[in-house]
């Protein structure tokens, strides 16, 4: 088993006392397996992979991977964001080839690799480029092509398409596939759209909101590679939704209350900055 | 009709004739005004005088010594500036006791050092690069740390997942992303530094454009004075063009800023 998350809790405190985002969440990954984790927004799927990066900590159980404990962040599992966090004071081959950089890879060698991967996105023509010069799409492939750079087993995707247009995430629907297919990685991808969840994955992991727990595992078996505008999908997307539909419909009515949600979000930010100062104390 | 029109709307017309316009409305009442040439020098008196010293070299070596004093000063503070910015921005327990007394004496105009670091320094080139270094390293410290504190934590958060640790966090993701406000401090900084300067040497005699302003007055030559005064707004105008805009728009143009 490639990832095992055992026993993952994650709560946040707030004003109104203790916050629960996620209850007790087991889950195991083979190697070289597409898992796709869909829910509502604030189900905690994002905290969940995000505590799986080792960019957050649980508050109580554990995330193992190959049977070691990861507790802290590592390039065997890297995340690829919703708005792609590229870095605007690099262009787009220093950015693929950044984390080869922090790795002490010479240049030549980086830059070579870094070329590599940008031929695998398509975007070799922009390697010069400056980040905010590219669609959202070409962004989200220079970073994806940023964390394939670092030869990762487990790719740790959230949201990634969710603010591209249709076109544009079904092509890389397509690309992606390909690259998976080739490269043989595991990867954990977030999503809150049923169809794309059902093209991309051999598993779909299915979310209920408030507090964030696993509501079902489906298996998905149509043949790859698979289109998001197929029977096949929209059918099997059909018969998800109705079995998840109250559920959806209770995380509308939670979402309602959005100054609690505000406050949510409020917590999140506070203790990723918190975690920040921590790391900087550290080092000074 | 036509070119007159077009000759009109240019920028630059309209600025050269509001120019000519105020040189020689100066010139007309220099000549026909009751004040004395001393008091009130005519622009062909400046031009004159601008001439004569850099003839006689006065000009050159007074340009030298400040600029000097500034390149130091402006240095020193911009090094202690961004580290002590980089850790009041990253470190709370800095923020709340270093950054609140930053805070304070940036309401201090740097001049007012001037009494102390002569007590302290003497009559020395010291006690006039610590005003220097007071009017600049307060404002770039305070530009870095915000510029520290408003990065994303995405940024971060990115830089680590890929394998980002320690020094390198610092020096190739933290300033680098505070990088468009380190640069509008600098810039903030350099003026406040240029300012204490001049005030610096005008009230401590020593080689310098100040000293230069204020041999001027005592020589009731008021043409010298206002050749100085020109002198040093192109020093501030050329150092604004062509050190900080070139910077600015090169990062404003990487970071999409622009427009």
């Amino acid at each position: 088993m490639k990832l095992k998350v055992r026993g993952v809790t994650k709560k946040f405190r707030s004003k109104n006392g203790a916050l629960t985002a996620l209850e007790p969440i087991d889950l195991d990954v083979q190697a070289g397996e597409f898992v796709c984790l869909l829910g509502p927004s604030g189900c905690g799927k994002s905290t969940l992979l995000n505590i799986i990066a080792g960019l957050d900590q649980p508050t109580t159980g554990e995330v193992r991977v190959d049977g070691e404990p990861a507790r802290h962040t590592g390039t065997d599992r890297v995340m690829i964001f919703q708005n792609a966090a590229l870095f605007p004071w690099l262009n787009v081959i220093d950015n693929v080839a950044f984390g080869l950089r922090m790795a002490g890879v010479p240049k030549i060698e980086r830059q070579e690799t870094a070329r590599r991967f940008l031929r695998m996105v398509h975007l070799s023509d922009f390697e010069s480029a400056f980040i905010h010069e590219l669609s959202g799409g070409m962004r989200q492939r220079v970073a994806l092509a940023r964390a394939l750079a670092l030869n990762p087993d487990v790719l740790l995707m959230d949201e990634p398409f969710g603010a591209l247009d249709a076109q544009t995430r079904d092509l890389l629907h397509d690309e992606l596939q390909t690259i998976w297919s080739d490269t043989h990685k595991t990867v954990l991808f977030v999503t809150h759209n049923v169809r794309e969840a059902i093209v991309l994955g051999d598993r779909v992991v299915v979310f209920s909101a408030r507090p964030g727990k696993i509501k079902q595992i489906f298996t998905i078996n149509l043949p790859r590679p698979r289109q998001i505008e197929s029977y096949a999908v929209v059918d099997l997307a059909r018969e998800m939704m109705t079995v998840l539909r109250d559920d959806v419909l209770t995380s509308e009515r939670e979402i309602e209350q959005a100054v609690l949600r505000h406050d949510l979000e409020a917590q999140i930010e506070d203790g990723m900055r918190a975690t920040f100062r921590e790391v900087g104390d550290d080092v000074l | 009709m036509m070119f007159f029109r077009r000759w009109v709307a240019n920028r630059w017309t309209r600025q050269i004739v509001f120019f000519a316009a105020l040189l020689a409305a100066w010139q007309a009442f220099a000549w026909i005004g009751p004040l004395p040439d001393y008091v009130f020098p005519s622009p062909l008196g400046v031009a004159q005088s601008l001439a004569r010293g850099f003839q006689n070299g006065t000009f050159i070596l007074g340009i030298v010594a400040s600029m000097q004093r500034i390149l130091i000063g402006f240095g020193i503070s911009a090094v202690a500036g961004m580290e002590l910015g980089l850790a009041i921005g990253r470190i709370r327990l800095l923020d709340e006791t270093v950054g609140s007394l930053v805070l304070g004496l940036q309401a201090l105009p740097s001049i007012c050092w001037l009494p102390l670091a002569l007590l302290w320094f003497g009559l020395s080139e010291a006690a006039i690069l610590f005003v220097v270094v007071m009017g600049a390293l307060l404002s770039i410290t305070l530009a870095t740390e915000a510029g520290v504190k408003n990065t994303p934590p995405l940024y971060l958060r990115a830089a680590r997942n890929l394998g980002a640790r320690g020094w390198r966090l610092y020096a190739l993701v933290i300033l680098p992303a505070a990088l468009p406000a380190i640069i509008t401090g600098m810039k903030l900084g350099w003026s406040f530094a240029w300012r204490s300067l001049m005030a610096g040497e005008l009230l401590y005699v020593s080689l310098g454009l100040g000293q230069l302003l204020n041999a001027g007055r005592e020589l009731n030559d008021m043409s010298q004075v206002i050749a100085v005064m020109l002198v040093i707004i192109a020093i501030g105008l050329a150092v604004d063009r062509l050190v900080f805009a070139p910077v600015e728009s090169r990062v404003r143009e990487r970071w999409g800023l622009q427009g």
